[in-house]
């Protein structure tokens, strides 16, 4: 009979909607709470980064320590996903040059509680904490664990 | 044993149907409760919190953070981030917020947020603008109780 035919279609979509279900939500739930992938590029991680481009893993698990390398979003742009890395967590004194093309006048900020305090490791090319401020924890996505690609720098990204 | 596949099957569909809510309170809207009155009288009017609103979050506008003067958004606190606020922006970036002693340009990625009570509210008068990134989600109506059923106007 004709209802027959609809009646299987109709059950195998409902079927093929719960998979899809599942798997958004797996992937939901894994990326947003444990480790995700992501693609970083730019020269304000040099050496610690290639400036062309790593595919990295990044985990939401731990708490930050000062030294780890992180994305977050930046609190200029909340589309942009900058990396860096924590240099000053709440509380701590960070010390830096203001205008390093000008003079060598600096500025030491206490870290205000809350917020964690960024730089890149290629200081002379990375806008960081130093022109934006101290960072709020909420827009910390993850912490970089390690890297996959460029394959002969497979490894952990250290401190 | 019997019992035993019994228990593991409805492990598995209440595991499964956790995760799937889970990411529809994450990607597509959620019910918070509104506690305080620093919103009033938009949210909680009266002051007993058993009377307290239960607003919906839409989470669709965190695609690209559009926002605009006058919505009404949830946002973690700068200061402690596990604390989750609910207020009405007042400035977007670019736009000026004259406050007590001068006046304030929002910088780019931020937004100054107020209350609707602005006698009892702890906002962006004490704690400055907030960047974009911490908006959690935008509230778009009142769903309970039933006779306070309500569309928020952005």
């Amino acid at each position: 009979m004709a209802s027959s035919f609809w009646n299987i279609a109709y059950q195998q979509a409902m079927k093929s909607g719960v998979l899809v279900a599942k798997v958004y939500s797996f992937l939901h739930v894994t990326t947003n709470y444990l480790a995700f992938p992501a693609y970083a590029f730019g020269p304000s991680m040099i050496p610690t980064l290639h400036p062309s481009g790593n595919v990295v893993l990044a985990e939401r698990i731990s708490k930050l320590s000062r030294g780890d390398v992180v994305v977050f979003q930046s609190p200029e742009d909340p589309n942009k996903l900058p990396t860096k890395r924590v240099v000053g967590l709440e509380g701590d004194s960070v010390s830096f040059v203001v205008d390093p093309g000008k003079n060598d006048e600096s500025r030491t900020i206490v870290v205000p509680k809350g917020h964690v305090w960024v730089e890149g490791d290629y200081t002379q090319n990375s806008r960081d904490s130093r022109s934006f401020g101290p960072v709020p924890y909420a827009l910390v996505q993850g912490r970089l664990l390690w890297r996959v690609w460029p394959f002969q720098d497979f490894g952990p990204i250290g401190s | 044993m019997g019992i035993q596949t019994l228990i593991w099957q409805v492990t598995k569909k209440a595991f499964t149907g956790g995760i799937i809510g889970l990411t529809i309170s994450d990607r597509f809207c959620s019910v918070v409760p509104v506690r305080g009155d620093s919103m009033s009288p938009t949210f909680n009017p009266q002051r007993d919190s058993y009377l307290d609103d239960y607003v919906l979050v839409d989470k669709f506008c965190l695609k690209d953070y559009k926002f605009a003067r006058g919505d009404v958004v949830v946002f973690s606190s700068p200061s402690h981030y596990k604390e989750r606020y609910i207020k009405r922006i007042v400035g977007m970036p670019g736009e000026w917020i004259s406050s007590t002693e001068d006046v304030i340009r929002v910088p780019e990625g931020h937004c100054w947020v107020e209350g609707d009570n602005k006698a009892s509210s702890l906002d962006s008068r004490t704690f400055g603008p907030i960047p974009l990134g911490l908006i959690g989600g935008r509230v778009t109506r009142v769903v309970w109780p039933p006779q306070r059923l309500s569309k928020i106007g952005g």
